[in-house]
């Protein structure tokens, strides 16, 4: 125990804020799948859309969003727009904001993807037998599209979660912060705290993503038929 | 006279700089059975996509009982039901069931009971021999099966005219037969068809008259007898003959 630096989690409240602290990063992780996901569907239909001024327009947010590193995403909203704009965003706004516009990117490309997987020849049978296209779209593409996309979103999920590893840099007491904090207090007591709290913070980032993992890979082998 | 159901005047179809269809004049009356064949590439395909506005054309006019079917034009859904289309590869739902498969389009575009429809389409499945799959999903049918359930797909909206492009050719030698069988059937129902084949026995039997398109014209026509016998000119000759083999001389 001692030479883990495990005990420290016995200390107090300590497994409980660890928890806590988890419990932040998944909430923000998971209102922003809420957000990205109609979003992400709304602009990947519009991707596969003929307007080409549309799709440009699209194309240029997801690349901006895939290139620019995430911290610098969340330093440019939390502290850009506040010298900027003179918004006062807290962390975890600024967390959910960022969150959201890069899963509605990641999430635009995974429904583009699997839109135009769909052949051809579904679009034409649909049309022969004179079915409109919203009426195309909402029977033929979309359930089939859903099938191929569902596995991909929830590995977004994951990447989520713990991609919210970088909110502590903008002041977000999420798991990773609190980890540093029972460190730093339990410098003198339990020199080795940081490898057995870290070990435990990996556990519970485990914990979580490796349902989800599961869960993906069961709607995998479904989606296969 | 017999009434007109399809009329086609100088029907042009360019694709990329290509002209694909040059000027087609086609007129196919209520009950008539038209087999298009040619060589691969000469626009038969594209002439059936084109008469069910799959396709824009670039010149000429399509009538479907007067009316002109365009791409694009706001009384295309209201034609188009009339004109029932199979495709080559079998392209059913692969996410719903083939009763589901069958009842979709009559649902939603005719608005019709879905008991109702379910009868209809329950009746048409067993004409085509495939009763007992209406709860199978496509990818447990044969490509045969699946062929005969897009034809009971397209019937079931009770179409004036049936447009079949090749429908065997995806198949295995011992499923074309009962896809043919279930067209035979209804060209003996005397239904309008047009039907875009390889498929030469098949061909002369089913049709009432044969049309040879090459290079986007059509090339000759006639009777199926007269056409298989004595061809007139001397391409139609000549793509008739790739189907007949010289025994090898044993010497």
């Amino acid at each position: 125990m001692q030479a883990l630096g495990l005990e420290v989690l016995f200390k107090g409240t300590n497994f409980i804020r660890l928890l806590g602290g988890l419990g932040v990063a998944l909430k923000i992780s998971l209102l922003a799948v809420l957000i990205s996901i109609p979003a992400g569907i709304l602009l990947g239909t519009l991707m596969t859309a003929s307007n080409p001024v549309i799709r440009a327009i699209l194309r240029l947010y997801l690349e901006v969003m895939r290139i620019m590193p995430q911290l610098v995403l969340l330093f440019l909203v939390f502290f850009g727009t506040t010298r900027a704009l003179g918004w006062d965003l807290s962390g975890e706004t600024s967390a959910l904001i960022v969150f959201s516009l890069w899963g509605t990117a990641e999430m635009s490309d995974l429904v583009r993807g699997a839109i135009i997987s769909i052949p051809k020849h579904q679009y034409e049978s649909a049309a022969a037998l004179c079915l409109t296209l919203p009426q195309t779209y909402y029977h033929i593409i979309f359930p089939q599209a859903l099938r191929r996309l569902l596995p991909l979103s929830i590995n977004l999920i994951t990447r989520m979660i713990k991609t919210t590893s970088l909110i502590l840099m903008i002041g977000v007491v999420e798991v990773i912060k609190v980890s540093q904090q029972i460190i730093e207090a339990n410098r003198m007591s339990s020199p080795n705290a940081a490898f057995g709290v870290y070990l435990t913070v990996l556990l519970l980032y485990f914990a979580a993503c490796f349902p989800i993992s599961m869960l993906a890979r069961f709607l995998e082998k479904r989606a296969e038929i | 006279m017999s009434e007109k159901v399809l009329t086609l005047r100088g029907v042009v179809k360019e694709f990329e700089g290509q002209t694909i269809l040059d000027g087609i004049d086609l007129e196919v009356e209520k009950g008539e059975v038209v087999v298009i064949i040619g060589p691969s590439g000469c626009g038969k395909s594209t002439l059936l996509r084109c008469i069910n506005a799959l396709e824009p054309i670039q010149g000429g006019e399509i009538l479907l009982q007067g009316s002109p079917v365009k791409a694009g034009d706001k009384n295309l859904p209201v034609l188009r039901q009339k004109i029932g289309m199979v495709f080559q590869s079998y392209d059913l739902f692969p996410h719903m069931t083939i009763m589901d498969n069958i009842t979709l389009a009559p649902r939603k575009v005719h608005k019709r009971d879905k008991a109702e429809v379910e009868r209809e389409a329950a009746e048409l499945l067993s004409r085509v021999g495939l009763a007992d799959k209406a709860k199978s999903f496509p990818r447990q049918l044969s490509g045969g099966q699946k062929q005969r359930v897009a034809i009971v797909r397209m019937l079931i909206m009770h179409p004036e005219i049936l447009l079949f492009d090749e429908v065997t050719a995806a198949l295995d030698p011992e499923m074309v037969r009962e896809v043919l069988d279930v067209m035979l059937e209804l060209a003996k129902q005397g239904r309008t068809m047009i039907i875009v084949t390889h498929e030469m026995a098949f061909a002369r039997a089913v049709a009432h008259r044969m049309i040879f398109i090459d290079e986007g014209r059509i090339v000759e026509e006639g009777k199926p007898d007269e056409f298989f016998e004595s061809p007139k000119t001397e391409r139609a000759r000549n793509f008739l003959n790739m189907f007949r083999f010289q025994p090898a001389s044993r010497s």
